[in-house]
């Protein structure tokens, strides 16, 4: 490794850290402006009075109920991140160490799924929503993602990766294989049940076509539709949409300066199945 | 749905591998199938079935708002390529609309998270932080990044053009109202908000790449450039096809950061093929149309990944 010199390397890092960190920390200043000042040109840095009134406004205004967005995409995300851990480990378990028939075939029409483009699912899938009765209320949030194959897959790759040694002699200490996996394999696995949790409650959160489609009523929306009717509403009054959008931010944020290192390892492992 | 048939066809008779010594053991022979139940439920449900539906639905003259839904051959496919029909300018001008997108933003999406992962694949204190002050922006869903980009780049109440301006440039670009400045925004934004993604994934192909192939190519002399052609770019082979495959992907799935920033501006230009088709079949509820046009795009997908693939494949061969 050739000696970089350090103040050169750490300028460009911290200058690249800029570039990113910049735009998110100017949406944080905007909230503690007035309109008017928040569109002045030129403008201003740090707020001149700084003022909650956009917060005010956010909140007085029964039309866009932004308390009850955030408490919707939280049990959403939540709900999903649930479901996800139960479904997809019981499914990746049995398909990583149970034999049985079909599994060459089941397992391989889930990953064949990985490729097919979210999109073509949506009508046919607002319409089962709909056969469903789950159009417009938050089930519709929960439960559909959770099919996805990546979980599946994800979990299954890393029961594979643990040793046999432990299940085995749970086996022989006479415990079955709902025991084996409920007391040996899943403690052993916290670390991808945690990223798995993480990746997948970011996903909902972050969801934005689906919600916008399925949902009809403002207390039944999330933030990421709701920031679309926000913006519809407020146009230039930025504070307030920037407060919106701060709202849906930092749950996420905290979640990934928390939970930064199993994000980036789910991240990087999806990339590694190729 | 011939998921469904082999798994309630398959017999539970055997007791499974009950003989083949080191394996599970204990297992009742249905076991296996009551783990994967409640996946394979959801699965099917919102996966297989949709998958097939979707294509019934094509074949009809579908719309959710009327009771009768006729059925009408592929009447819904020939008017995408029929120019007097109702959706065919619309249609294929959301298709160049996700075309031009995706040849803009994929390379960019290639490269320039390539060279962030090779500037972050070395020792230096910091290391992670940066890594993740870098990804950042992806845990912003795209909403966020909507909103927030449509209000920086407001051309006439923006802080972009107003940076600009102070320091003796143009400050009144249009960058969510006219073309070519429109198509800056979304690939610019886009980049900025996924980079992070495809760079850990660099990072973690590049980790993988054993040190050895390095001090090798060392001795054998060369440089810099040499050693990248010959050990990084073959190492990183198989994550390179995963993220630009994925990358394709996710370009042609754009939907948010036209929906929100440039709104489809200045008409209908930057409206996507995943916004047309949303909107015909889930704002209008011309389902059957909506579908027809879905599948037309994921069948252009696979062409294009079984392209990359096959691209991929001529490469290691030569």
């Amino acid at each position: 490794m050739r000696r970089v010199r350090p103040i050169a390397w750490y300028t460009v890092l911290i200058g690249l850290s800029l570039i990113f960190i910049a735009p998110l920390v100017w949406m944080l200043l905007t909230t503690f402006k007035t309109p008017g000042e928040a569109t002045r040109v030129p403008p201003t840095v740090l707020p001149e009075e700084p003022t909650t009134g956009a917060f005010d406004t956010l909140l007085g205004n029964s039309q866009t109920p932004v308390l009850r967005w955030f408490l919707n995409s939280v049990l959403a995300a939540t709900g999903q991140a649930i479901l996800v851990l139960a479904v997809a480990s019981m499914a990746a378990y049995a398909l990583a160490r149970l034999e049985f028939r079909a599994k060459r075939l089941i397992f391989g029409m889930i990953i064949a799924t990985l490729f097919i483009p979210g999109f073509v699912l949506i009508i046919p899938n607002f319409l089962i929503v709909d056969r469903l009765g789950m159009l417009d209320s938050l089930w519709a949030l929960i439960i559909p993602g959770a099919a996805g194959a990546f979980g599946v897959f994800f979990l299954r790759q890393f029961f594979l990766s643990l040793p046999r040694e432990l299940e085995e002699a749970a086996v022989l200490e006479g415990a079955n294989a709902w025991q084996v996996f409920t007391r040996v394999v899943l403690p052993l696995s916290k670390p991808a049940l945690a990223t798995l949790a993480v990746i997948s409650f970011l996903t909902n959160w972050n969801d934005f076509i689906w919600p916008v489609y399925v949902l009809f009523s403002p207390e039944a929306f999330t933030l990421p539709p709701g920031l679309a009717i926000l913006q519809g509403a407020y146009t230039i009054n930025y504070p307030v949409i920037m407060a919106g959008a701060l709202v849906a931010s930092i749950p996420v944020l905290l979640l990934f300066i928390v939970a930064q290192r199993y994000v980036i390892e789910g991240v990087s492992r999806s990339g590694l199945k190729g | 749905m011939a998921a469904e048939t082999a798994l309630t066809r398959t017999p539970p008779v055997q007791a499974g591998e009950a003989g083949t010594g080191g394996r599970v053991r204990r297992t009742g022979p249905l076991t296996p199938y009551l783990l994967l139940l409640p996946y394979f439920v959801v699965f099917a449900t919102f996966v297989l079935v949709p998958a097939v539906y979707g294509l019934w639905i094509s074949l009809h003259d579908w719309d959710y708002l009327l009771p009768g839904k006729p059925f009408v051959g592929l009447d819904n496919y020939q008017a995408l390529f029929d120019s007097s029909s109702a959706v065919y300018s619309f249609f294929w001008e959301s298709m160049s609309a996700t075309g031009i997108f995706t040849v803009l933003s994929v390379p960019l999406l290639l490269t320039v998270p390539l060279l962030l992962a090779l500037l972050l694949n070395r020792k230096f204190r910091g290391r992670t932080i940066f890594r993740a002050i870098y990804f950042a922006p992806y845990v912003l869903g795209v909403a966020v990044i909507g909103v927030l980009w449509r209000f920086l780049l407001d051309p006439n109440l923006g802080v972009v053009n107003a940076i600009l301006g102070a320091v003796g440039l143009p400050g009144d670009t249009p960058w969510t109202t006219a073309l070519p400045w429109g198509w800056v925004t979304l690939v610019g934004v886009t980049v900025w908000w996924t980079l992070g993604f495809n760079a850990v994934i660099y990072l973690a192909g590049l980790q993988d790449i054993p040190r050895e192939l390095y001090e090798a190519a060392r001795i054998d002399g060369g440089g810099k450039w040499a050693e990248f052609r010959h050990v990084t770019l073959p190492g990183l082979r198989p994550v390179l096809l995963f993220v630009t495959v994925n990358t394709i992907l996710v370009s042609a799935n754009m939907f948010g950061q036209s929906y929100l920033i440039t709104q489809g501006a200045p008409g209908t230009e930057t409206r996507t093929a995943i916004m047309y088709i949303a909107q015909v079949g889930l704002s209008d509820y011309k389902m059957g149309s909506a579908a027809a046009m879905s599948y037309l795009l994921t069948a252009c997908l696979l062409l294009i990944s079984l392209l990359v693939f096959r691209l991929f494949r001529e490469r290691r061969d030569a």
